[in-house]
């Protein structure tokens, strides 16, 4: 029977518990990350001066939804941690004529039940329909998914077949990269360690007949995508597409978009043909990898069913207004 | 080499608690190990389970995924809270114990703070909507039908 001396101290039976005492360690609270300095910045001027001062062994805290499980695994040990979660003005939505302003800390969640949003990029509202759950919604922002850059990600896709634009700042200034050179590759992007996502610029489409549809597979609602797809095209009166955007997630090492395959798509009535045509050279320009999910055949696939899928709703949708 | 320690003050079911946190300190394990607020279990740790869902100003989010530090200044409701002030269980605690709605009980704190919020936000949701609502909280024995049942219980009961 283990004895213990002051069981009003010690704490619950978690690895740190009973396993430390019987290891012979001091017991205390359980801790998973890491050890790294913390800074809860004020501002967003604040943020840039504490991210020039650490540079690369810092990171920005955003939503925390992938950086802290990574952290917890200790996959990633940054040894400075900016929180930008209290900067007010980081946290915004502005709709103007032809593109809205999103605030980078912006909560998933308040994007989701902003309805004139929804109506003016009906593509994000669709895209965050499969982004994770509401708990993780609450506290996940735009910017963090989008720095964060996972290929398979749902936000990254539609940035990159909208052609958002991210605007980044450090104390040196800012900059504005689109989407299609903002993503690298898989988890890398250009911002740099000094850097932070301060607002995305996301186009509207002004047509009244535009469509747009976001659809993946995942092996659970709410997983990350084996493959995703958007697409958003616009018709004229005589239902004759007069723009189109398309692009796939998870088939490669960052989201496509596929412009010179889309402008094809341009001046057709969108007819399934057209769009099967589409979705199969769009295929074929994916590089998938295997995993214990699925092979690389497998994803090339879904990269195709899904394509079309995407872009027969998308059509659907703007032939219906 | 001894970690800095981050003040922190944070109402807790209406409750105002001051420490001194590691940062690394996650929110579940201040919740659990130092305030002894048990209700609230440790799962997967990284934001997969749901288990650890507590309310942070009236929103569900995973304490696993927050570190204490950086619940400063903001309001925290773990199941405790769910609770009416003399004890007795809510309306929603109350139809899961009818329905079945719980059998080891290692997911149902998370459960209640899920079906809570969606309560709270649509008072009578369809059954794809508390479908949807717990979709981010696992519970491998129920197999679920009987906590969709209990949150419609619920529903009903608190229309009445």
């Amino acid at each position: 029977m283990l004895q213990l001396e002051r069981p009003d101290t010690l704490p619950l039976c978690r690895t740190r518990g009973f396993l430390a005492l019987s290891y012979g360690l001091t017991p205390g609270p359980p801790l998973k990350s890491a050890p790294f300095e913390y800074a809860r910045a004020a501002s967003l001027a604040e943020a840039c001066d504490l991210l020039a001062r650490y540079g690369g062994d810092s990171k920005v805290l955003a939503g925390g939804q992938s950086l802290v499980p990574m952290m917890a695994m200790r996959l990633v040990r940054p040894a400075f941690l900016v929180d930008i979660n209290e900067i007010d003005e980081l946290k915004f939505v502005v709709i103007e004529t032809d593109f809205c302003r999103i605030g980078a800390c912006t909560r998933q969640m308040t994007i989701e039940r902003n309805d004139w949003l929804g109506a003016r990029v009906p593509l994000l509202r669709q895209a965050l329909a499969w982004v994770g759950h509401a708990q993780t919604r609450n506290r996940g922002t735009v910017g963090g998914s989008l720095a964060h850059a996972d290929p398979s990600a749902e936000l990254p896709l539609a940035a990159r077949v909208l052609g958002a634009k991210m605007t980044l700042r450090s104390s040196k200034g800012a900059r504005t990269l689109d989407a299609e050179q903002f993503f690298t590759g898989p988890m890398s992007t250009l911002v740099r360690p000094d850097e932070c996502l301060e607002e995305i610029h996301w186009p509207v489409w002004n047509g009244n007949r535009t469509g747009s549809a976001f659809t993946e597979i995942a092996i659970r609602h709410g997983d990350f995508a084996m493959v995703a797809a958007a697409a958003q095209v616009a018709l004229d009166s005589s239902d004759r597409c007069t723009r189109a955007a398309f692009g796939l997630g998870g088939a490669s090492g960052t989201p496509l978009a596929f412009p010179e395959i889309a402008v094809r798509l341009v001046g057709t009535k969108l007819e399934d043909k057209a769009i099967d045509a589409a979705a199969d050279d769009a295929a074929a320009e994916t590089d998938p990898g295997s995993d214990l999910h699925a092979t690389k055949e497998y994803r090339r696939h879904l990269a195709r069913v899904l394509a079309a899928r995407a872009l027969r709703e998308a059509r659907d949708r703007a032939v219906r207004q | 080499m001894s970690e800095a320690l981050h003040p922190v003050v944070v109402e807790v079911n209406g409750r105002r608690r001051e420490a001194h946190v590691p940062a690394r300190l996650s929110l579940v394990d201040w919740l659990r190990d130092e305030l002894r607020l048990t209700g609230t279990h440790v799962g997967c740790e990284h934001g997969i389970c749901g288990a650890c869902s507590v309310m942070l100003d009236g929103e569900p989010v995973r304490s696993c995924l927050m570190y204490a530090v950086q619940a400063n200044g903001h309001r925290i409701t773990t199941v405790e809270g769910l609770a009416k002030p003399d004890g007795s269980l809510s309306a929603l605690q109350d139809a899961f114990c009818e329905t079945h709605g719980l059998q080891c009980g290692y997911c149902t704190s998370g459960m209640l703070i899920a079906a809570q919020d969606l309560l709270n936000r649509i008072p009578d949701p369809t059954e794809e909507q508390i479908r949807d609502a717990i979709g981010g909280n696992l519970c491998r024995c129920t197999g679920y039908q009987q906590i969709v049942e209990a949150v419609r219980l619920a529903a009903e009961r608190m229309k009445e």
